[in-house]
């Protein structure tokens, strides 16, 4: 572990874990204090190790100052003598419950059943993908805020709104009725995908590779596939796809940190590791024959791991586009399937369907037009990239396109 | 040489304050530089963070929480050093990262014990 990464990759891995125990205990409503004390505990870790230095075993030293003060605050604070106590005497040995369980299965259970409190129904969906990057994830207020370009006093005003709704309407961290996780399951997905694709996507920085972001959110969905209740087949087929869209890490940016093209990729970096585990979560998902729009994108991911330009790669993407499409329109999908259909059918076909698309507001459809006029007309070609090149936000994007410009000029 | 003792103080109450986890592994970072520095001098004697939750106990036998209740400058921990003068002492201090931080100050005392000759 990289020492310059030591406390950020800690804050990562471990508040959550604190936070999730620590709200399993003392219920959500307190979830201000159980973030209070995790963050103290870093606070402390912060001093200390800056000035003894760090310890052997940071995660444990982490773990007992997290539960001294957890203990400490139960012994003296009102909530425990009201609320606790009463209910202490009447079940346990009183000093047992004053144990903060950090033990591995507890804190995993705890964790699942705070994705599901955090991912609540009754939450604002814009609220929960902050709320789970800063418990679930361990994301700082700059950084979330940073991710969905707004302000920190923006994300600071949505999360206490979403604690204030967990409180008011008394949502407990536990695992919901069987009958339930399936509908409750569909929020979890779409908060982690949301995640994956904030990472992958991400336009707010110049590198628009957001890996940390990408592997907490396959790190969330593993928890939910490694757990019985949670271990459908939409959760695997999800873990597939952003399996597969991993495997491209590495080859996705030069050095000096310009975006690479899927067709100009090295394939050689493309990670057969991760493409395995795509294949092995597909196979998987394959079980219950119920098919979800997962099943469909990780299909298409799939074939994306495929590099060789078969008729039949592509004949497989476009159906699943088409399919996904029946299901719920949207732009970038539909792009997408001109672009399978260019390749599957020719550009003959693929052009006319491009321009009824129409959506002029898109830098990513003036650039497929660019595309699809090269070989026909390289004036148009450019034209339209120019187009693009004048929607496009990110510094990355217009390098992107302004390679491409170039290429035609040569 | 004397021993001086130098506190660190730190501003744990406004909430504003809370760092990031990448700017603590930097506050972490500066820590342990400038205690790398004054061992190098041969300076160094030991040092200590401090638990942010802590106990005042008053005249009269009141125990109170705090001391983060009820001071904005909460000691956040100490070193002791060796130093040939005040000054000497001052001016290692002054090296602290804790003084990047608004609202954070560092104090120097000298240790006068009865094993001093």
């Amino acid at each position: 572990m990289e020492d310059r990464e030591l406390i950020p990759h800690l804050f990562r891995t471990e508040y959550r874990k604190i936070v999730s125990v620590l709200c399993r205990k003392f219920g959500l409503a307190e979830m201000e204090v159980a973030e209070d004390i995790a963050s103290e505990t870093f606070l402390t870790a912060t001093q200390t190790w800056g000035v003894e230095g760090t310890p052997v075993n940071p995660t444990a030293w982490l773990y007992s100052v997290a539960r001294n003060k957890a203990s400490n605050l139960l012994r003296r604070h009102q909530l425990f003598e009201e609320k606790i106590r009463p209910q202490l005497e009447n079940e346990v040995n009183a000093t047992d419950e004053l144990e903060i369980d950090l033990t591995e299965k507890h804190v995993d259970d705890s964790q699942l059943q705070m994705m599901f409190a955090l991912c609540h129904p009754l939450v604002s969906q814009e609220a929960q993908v902050g709320l789970c990057l800063r418990i679930l994830c361990g994301f700082g207020i700059e950084e979330i805020a940073d991710a969905f370009l707004t302000s920190k006093e923006t994300i600071n005003k949505r999360l206490l709104r979403a604690r204030d709704k967990l409180r008011e309407e008394n949502i407990k961290v536990v695992f919901p009725e069987s009958q339930e996780i399936e509908h409750r399951l569909e929020r979890v997905l779409t908060t982690i995908y949301l995640l994956f694709n904030e990472g992958y996507y991400s336009i707010t920085k110049d590198q628009i590779l957001r890996k940390d972001l990408c592997l907490e959110a396959i790190r969330l969905c593993t928890m939910l596939v490694e757990n019985k209740l949670t271990d459908t087949p939409p959760v695997n087929a999800l873990l597939s796809l952003m399996c597969f869209h991993a495997s491209r890490f590495d080859a996705r940016f030069s050095e000096s940190g310009e975006v690479i093209l899927y067709n100009q990729q090295d394939t050689s970096l493309w990670n057969a590791d991760w493409i395995a585990k795509g294949g092995y979560f597909l196979h998987r998902a394959g079980r219950g024959g119920k098919i979800s729009t997962y099943h469909l994108e990780a299909g298409i991911a799939y074939w994306n791991t495929q590099r060789d330009d078969t008729p039949e790669k592509w004949e497989r993407i476009l159906e699943f586009y088409d399919k996904l499409l029946d299901i719920k329109y949207t732009p970038v999908a539909a792009l997408n399937r001109t672009y399978a259909l260019s390749k599957a059918k020719g550009n003959d076909l693929a052009i006319p369907a491009a321009e009824k698309l129409n959506l002029t507001d898109n830098f990513f459809y003036f650039s497929l037009l660019g595309e699809l006029y090269i070989e026909r007309d390289a004036e148009m070609a450019s034209r339209y990239f120019e187009q693009a090149l004048s929607l496009a936000k990110t510094s990355t994007d217009k390098n992107s396109i302004q390679k491409r410009l170039n290429t035609l000029y040569n | 040489m004397d021993e001086y003792l130098i506190i660190m103080r730190l501003d744990l109450i406004t909430k504003d304050r809370q760092p990031s986890p990448e700017q603590m592994q930097a506050y972490m970072k500066q820590y342990q530089e400038w205690v790398a520095d004054i061992v190098a001098k041969n300076k160094f004697i030991g040092g200590k963070g401090l638990s942010t939750e802590g106990k005042v106990i008053k005249s009269g036998h009141v125990i109170t929480d705090g001391p983060f209740a009820e001071i904005k400058e909460s000691i956040a921990g100490y070193i002791m050093v060796h130093a040939s003068s005040f000054d000497d002492a001052v001016s290692l201090a002054n090296a602290c990262p804790i003084l990047n931080g608004p609202g954070n100050s560092v104090e120097v005392r000298k240790v006068v014990s009865v094993h001093n000759m």
